[in-house]
């Protein structure tokens, strides 16, 4: 028995003479989609097998398919003879372009044996000599295999061989989807022992030594099981890169870290074993502190450097780590310019001038969903480009040392002790190639029928129909872009209840999160208006400086759900404004925060406000429609229940009964609506909610729970009438009466005519195995909901129907909206440029074209 | 949701047997979306009464069913449906009163078409077009109309009234023409159908208003309402229904008569326009264009239809305008030597598009004064510095020549989306300030006739990059 290796991901060339076996193999051993066979296209191209003038065009269109299949990452078989040389260097050519391993698997059998076989086929009608003259060729050329370019050639010679081939297929070495961590991805160490300890220390390891020099053994512990993983550049210019290499190798060794290479290592492996190499560049250093070692260790080190894998795929494909960054179409690849881009990524063959060379900004053309981590070129900050972050920030420099919490995505840094080599040139962030975009034109192109990556690890889908929705939403409605910092995110009911009567009841919001291991809640009065984001500026100043509209004379705006203005009077607006700020002045709002604006998202109320038009040509007439219809027809019902003798259907009477419970509910309706409507005659009739303190300078405020927002804004609404604050609760979810007394609470909320609550997790951002769990969960009140199911809803069997409903999608695209939302706030408030904010904006609009159920 | 029929004729009780129904009975039909009730609340000699109650399941009613644009997104579950006489109304009437066979009685012969004093209450229909059109609607068939319109919420006055009314309809003549006009009519008050309308509701409604719609001054109106503005339907029933008049279902009828208009008429303002930038773009040799703001289309076609234009790009703002653009473009029909020089989609002006890359011309034709005024500095940057066409066309309305339309009110906008109209002096400062900063020269010329006091209707400003000559 022959075991045939193919790498599981690369482009199997089957090489034979027509009547080898090539197809029976294939079909033993690839699936069925994986083979290509030039037979079938043949077919399929001239509905013949035998047309051997339709071989350029079945070629063309195996090529073709080869190419889409290995761009998404498929291994794929060719079935086709490929004994001539042209053709298999066509498929070579193809591996390399995609950075898969060729390989070949020759079919060595004799002519006759191949010449009966064609003999037997029925639609292949080719003389013997041509079996012979392929068999010819072939095995002229079977050696020159290797040199053609395959990786791996299977010679298989005689039928039994093929027949008790079998083929294994390995996993690259870069395949690491099945570890989902978690980790600590930490950057360029180069040598700084001290800092390394310490922030190893930070992220909560215990490391341990027993034994002394070069046999010391190093281990590490997390309460987490998490590990470290090391994105290369351990060594060089730093104090301590034989310590760094110790450590670092014992973990590796002993499974409890992982570690890729940089370029740095290659420079050090290179000179360990042929002692050839530039010691610029902090080589010296190490190779001094490697020369009191013993010649075992530097053996080690050597061994443990060529085992490095150039990068890895992790946690279901959704983690790329690589020393200087990996290219989509690279990720998970194998070939030497892969290997390359990977330890010292693509430079533009320019200088800067510093003399070194301009890093071509792989980065900025990122469309993948993986998020790329990596190190490799210096920076003062880690920041997320496109779902890519350079986490060296320079430790050796005098910088930081910085790791990055996967999932979680946060950022842990330790300052460097001391600047312990200075940098050729300053730490900064590079200078990128020029480009020809001019800075604050917005550009959809960005995001248009791609993802946006959020640093909440939610990749957001921007459709293109979606986005031409955004588009015009945003041209011709909304108001300027400089304004639309941030949208809300749309919220999801919980499940449906089974309790009678019920569509939503709080158990379910309560049970959502428990499963999701959320201890404590809290629960908010949801009120019903229409919602509203209110940008207030300190003064008029203060908002042209930050948010770049020299021109407002405004001090702030409010805005819609859909970014549209508020308000369609400037004066209402403006008072309304002008009272939000007295009251911030009166907290002592801007010296507490220390800034100049705030952005709240609040519920404006009453609903007529807003929704006057839709009330009038709406929810007015249908009432007023359903009471002249229903008193009409039940004195008619009673009228002729009266005096008719015979009834065929039901009689009367339950017709007179079923009428009168129709206008009951439609009474209840419309006594549901009119609740949220009041004359507006001045700001004074208006109530503004805020239940979420969003951003203020330098900050958003997403990183305080619920319980801060609640008692930071109710401190606030204190200040003025015409701020509502929010009725709130706080329920620990593992006590009983608690959650029995918030149930109670909705009950009674919901019964005097509220609209219902909102139970959100006390964290603002709460994750749940690493995944984003929904922000907010709506439980809306049995009388509410006749708002939205109609005015008889509750009748009959209606309800049971009502419940199919599925709030899946709803809930997927609320995790979408707030991370793109907050996207977009995070960029602002970092001080990104106007398009990179809006790409945010454009995703949550985007998303919001989506159809789904409205009455979610 | 009711409707009652009363009759004085004596004996009041064959009405019972026109309708074949019973007066001491009560009857039940199932209907797809609900149950449909007869009984009669009176039955005497003098007078009798029948009424048609309908039950409607509002649930089995909304399936399938597409939300107006008008209403918001909950106008399939919060409606009016179940309780206005609507198209409902008018299925159901036919299936319980059989209005087709209403005109013969078999056990009463010489009571079919005999005409009798009847009268018809409906508690809430639904019309939009008010009053006036219910009696436009029903008197001409020699109704007596009590019509009284409810308010939107009699709990807020202030509101005013609804579309909603009460109708009470009295005339003497043969129940069969009644539940004939009855069925054509209410679904052409209530203007809203709940099934989807044919070439079989053209043949329904000749079928039923064959004898009486050709004489009926309406019958324009009434046959749009009633096939729901479908132009072709509309077009082959009024044809059915008035033999007479002239074919005009020919398949380029619009494009025949827009040109009969060309003739006809004076030059319009959108035409010259059209021809003015056309030309522009012709003199300075552009062959590459972008009509930016594309709308329904015109000046694409315009530009399709010349040669020298090697590639047209086509954007606009608003998918439902892209949309009929492609259709109105008859992009199916045309030979490829047009579909592929065209690039059509959505875009807009205020954002960078690669679309609009390496074009020799970007025109704006009435579009900058759709958009706010603080928005113009993002197509400054999106346009001029960032696609940097050779040649970017503008043209705006000028406002001091509204004056001279004597349909408008001072001070008002010529059309309602506009958030601004420019006199020349702004104008021309704003595009001499982009063209200052962004490298262009600008000219200005005037479009239509010229006021020598007041300008030009239209205002044009042409720039060129400079050092592009």
């Amino acid at each position: 028995m022959t075991t045939l290796t193919v790498p599981e991901l690369s482009l199997v060339v089957l090489v034979g003479a027509s009547g080898s076996g090539k197809s029976t193999f294939a079909a033993r051993h690839f699936g069925r989609f994986e083979v290509l066979s030039s037979d079938h296209y043949r077919g399929v191209v001239s509905n013949d097998v035998g047309d051997q003038s339709a071989s350029g065009d079945a070629f063309a269109t195996l090529e073709y398919l080869a190419d889409l299949r290995l761009r998404r990452g498929l291994l794929t078989v060719i079935d086709a003879t490929n004994v001539r040389g042209d053709h298999r260097a066509q498929w070579v050519r193809l591996a390399k372009r995609h950075d898969v391993l060729p390989v070949a698997i020759v079919f060595d059998v004799p002519p006759a044996v191949c010449a009966a076989r064609v003999e037997a086929r029925e639609e292949r009608a080719f003389g013997a000599h041509v079996v012979r003259r392929q068999a010819g060729d072939l095995r002229r050329e079977v050696r020159n295999l290797r040199r053609e370019g395959f990786r791996y050639v299977h010679h298989l010679q005689g039928v039994d061989a093929i027949d008790a081939a079998v083929v294994e297929r390995p996993r690259p070495w870069t395949d690491r989807r099945d570890d989902h961590g978690p980790f600590d991805l930490i950057g360029d160490v180069h040598g700084c022992i001290d800092e390394l300890l310490l922030l190893l220390d930070e992220l909560g390891y215990t490391v341990t030594v027993t034994g002394d020099g070069d046999d010391a053994v190093h281990a590490i512990t997390h309460p987490e099981g998490r590990r470290p993983l090391f994105l290369g550049d351990l060594v060089d210019r730093g104090p301590g890169s034989d310590r760094v290499l110790h450590l670092v190798m014992d973990l590796v060794d002993a499974g409890t870290a992982v570690c890729i290479p940089g370029n740095h290592e290659a420079k050090l492996h290179r000179w360990l074993t042929s002692g050839k190499g530039n010691p610029r560049h902090g080589l010296q250093a190490t190779i001094d502190q490697l020369a009191p070692r013993g010649e075992a260790f530097r053996e080690r080190v050597a061994r443990f450097i060529d085992g490095l894998v150039s990068h890895y795929v992790l946690d279901d494909g959704k983690l790329v780590v690589a020393h200087a960054g990996m290219k989509e179409a690279f990720a998970g690849r194998a070939s030497g310019r892969v290997r390359a881009f990977a330890l010292y990524g693509e430079t533009t063959g320019e200088s800067d001038e510093y003399g070194l060379p301009i890093r071509y900004p792989w980065a900025r053309d990122y469309r993948g969903q993986a998020a790329v981590v990596y190190g490799h070129t210096p920076i003062p900050v880690a920041t997320w480009e496109n779902n890519t972050l350079c986490i060296d920030t320079g430790c050796v420099f005098g910088g930081e040392l910085t790791a990055l919490r996967w999932p979680e995505r946060e950022l842990v840094s330790v300052p460097a002790a001391q600047v312990y080599c200075e940098p050729v040139r300053p730490l900064q962030a590079e200078p990128a190639v020029p480009a020809r975009d001019v800075p604050d034109a917005l550009d959809v192109t960005e995001v248009r029928g791609r993802r946006l990556a959020t640093r909440l690890g939610v990749s957001v889908p921007v459709t293109e129909a979606g986005c031409d929705t955004a588009i015009e939403v945003l041209s011709r409605f909304a108001e300027h872009p400089r304004w639309l910092v941030h949208l809300p995110p749309t919220m999801a009911p919980c499940v449906t209840s089974k309790r009678p009567d019920l569509l939503e009841h709080p158990d379910e919001a309560f049970a959502y999160f428990r499963k999701r291991g959320v201890r404590q809640v809290v629960c908010e009065d949801k009120h019903m208006g229409s919602r509203a984001l209110v940008i207030v500026g300190r003064d008029a100043d203060a908002i042209a400086r930050r948010f770049g509209l020299p021109d407002q004379a405004q001090a702030g705006r409010v805005l819609s759900r859909r970014g549209r203005r508020f308000f369609s009077d400037d004066a209402v607006e403006a008072a309304l404004l002008a009272r939000v700020r007295s009251a911030l002045d009166a907290a002592g709002f801007w010296e507490t925060f220390a800034t100049d604006w705030v952005l709240l998202d609040a519920e404006l109320l009453p609903w007529s406000a807003k929704a006057r038009e839709l009330l009038r040509t709406q929810y007015g007439p249908v009432g007023t429609a359903g009471r002249a219809a229903l008193a009409a027809a039940s004195a008619v019902i009673a009228q002729a229940a009266a005096r008719t003798v015979a009834s065929d259907g039901d009689d009367l009477a339950a017709l007179g009964a079923r009428t009168a419970t129709r206008a009951d509910a439609l009474d209840a309706y419309t006594a549901a609506w009119r609740r949220y409507c009041w004359d507006v005659d001045g700001v004074d009739d208006l109530r503004l909610a805020p239940f979420h303190l969003l951003a203020t300078e330098g900050h958003v405020h997403t990183d305080k729970d619920h319980v801060w927002h609640m008692e930071t804004l109710t401190g606030l609404c204190a200040g003025d009438p015409i701020l509502r604050p929010t009725t709130w609760r706080l329920v620990d979810l593992d006590d009983a009466a608690a959650v029995q007394a918030a149930t109670d609470w909705w009950v009674a909320h919901t019964a005097a005519g509220g609209e219902g609550m909102v139970v959100k997790p006390r964290d603002f951002l709460a994750r749940h195995e690493g995944r984003l769990i929904q922000p907010a969960l709506k439980v809306r009140g049995q009388d509410y909901l006749r708002i939205i199911y109609g005015p008889e809803y509750l009748l009959g069997d209606h309800l049971d129907r009502l419940r199919s409903r599925s709030v899946r999608r709803k809930s997927t695209l609320a995790l979408q909206e707030l991370a793109a939302g907050l996207e977009a706030l995070e960029r602002f408030v970092a001080g990104e440029p106007l398009p990179r904010v809006h790409a945010g904006v454009v995703a949550v609009l985007a998303a919001e074209a989506e159809a789904v159920d409205p009455r979610l | 949701m009711l409707l009652t029929l009363t009759t004085t004729h004596q004996p009041a009780t064959d009405l019972g047997f026109l309708l074949r129904k019973h007066p001491d009975r009560a009857q039940a039909f199932p209907l797809p979306w609900g149950t449909a009730h007869v009984m009669w609340p009176e039955a005497g000699k003098e007078r009798a009464t029948v009424a048609l109650v309908l039950e409607v399941d509002p649930i089995t009613l909304v399936r399938g069913q597409a939300t107006s644009s008008e209403t918001g997104p909950l106008a399939q579950y919060v409606n009016d449906r179940p309780y206005v006489a609507s198209s409902i109304f008018a299925t159901a009437m036919n299936k319980v009163f059989r209005v087709s066979s209403a005109r013969t009685c078999t056990e009463r012969p010489e009571l079919g078409g005999l005409p009798m004093p009847l009268s018809v209450h409906l508690p809430v229909v639904r019309c939009k077009g008010g009053e006036g059109l219910v009696r436009r609607l029903f008197e001409p068939l020699g109704y007596a109309v009590d019509v009284a319109r409810l308010p939107v919420d009699d709990a807020h006055p202030d509101w005013g009234g609804s579309s909603l009314h009460a109708l009470t309809l009295s005339a003497t003549l043969p129940l069969a023409d009644l539940l004939s006009h009855l069925y054509v009519l209410l679904p052409v008050l209530d203007d809203a159908r709940h099934h989807w309308v044919g070439q079989a509701e053209v043949d329904k409604l000749v079928e039923r208003a064959g004898d009486w719609l050709a004489g009926h001054p309406e019958k324009e109106t009434i046959t749009e309402r009633y096939l729901r503005r479908q132009h072709g339907l509309v077009r082959g029933a009024l044809r059915q229904l008035v033999p007479d008049a002239p074919d005009e279902d020919d398949e380029d009828a619009d494009e025949v008569e827009a040109a009969e208009a060309a003739i006809e008429r004076p030059a319009r303002l959108d035409t010259v326009r059209r021809d003015t930038v056309l030309a522009t773009l012709e003199a300075s040799g552009c062959t590459t264009v972008a009509d930016v703001g594309c709308g329904e289309g015109k000046l694409l076609h315009a530009l399709l239809a010349r040669p020298a234009f090697t590639r047209v790009v086509g954007l606009d703002a608003s998918p439902a305008a892209v949309e009929r653009a492609r259709r109105r473009l008859k992009l199916d029909r045309r030979p490829s030597h047009w579909t592929e020089r065209l690039e059509l989609g959505v875009g807009s002006a205020v954002y960078r598009d690669a679309r609009l890359d390496d074009l020799d011309a970007v025109v704006l034709v009435e579009v900058i004064e759709h958009m706010e005024a603080d928005r113009l500095p993002l197509l400054e940057a999106a346009i001029f510095a960032g696609a940097q066409p050779r040649v970017v066309v503008v043209t705006t309305p000028n406002v001091a020549y509204n004056a001279l339309f004597e349909a408008m009110k001072p001070g008002a906008f010529r059309h309602a989306d506009h958030r601004f109209e420019w006199d020349r002096p702004t104008f021309e400062a704003w595009a001499g300030g982009v063209a200052a900063r962004c490298g262009y020269a600008v000219r200005f010329a005037p479009i239509g006739a010229v006021d020598p006091t007041l300008g030009a209707p239209t205002q044009m400003a042409v720039f060129t990059r400079e050092g592009s000559a």
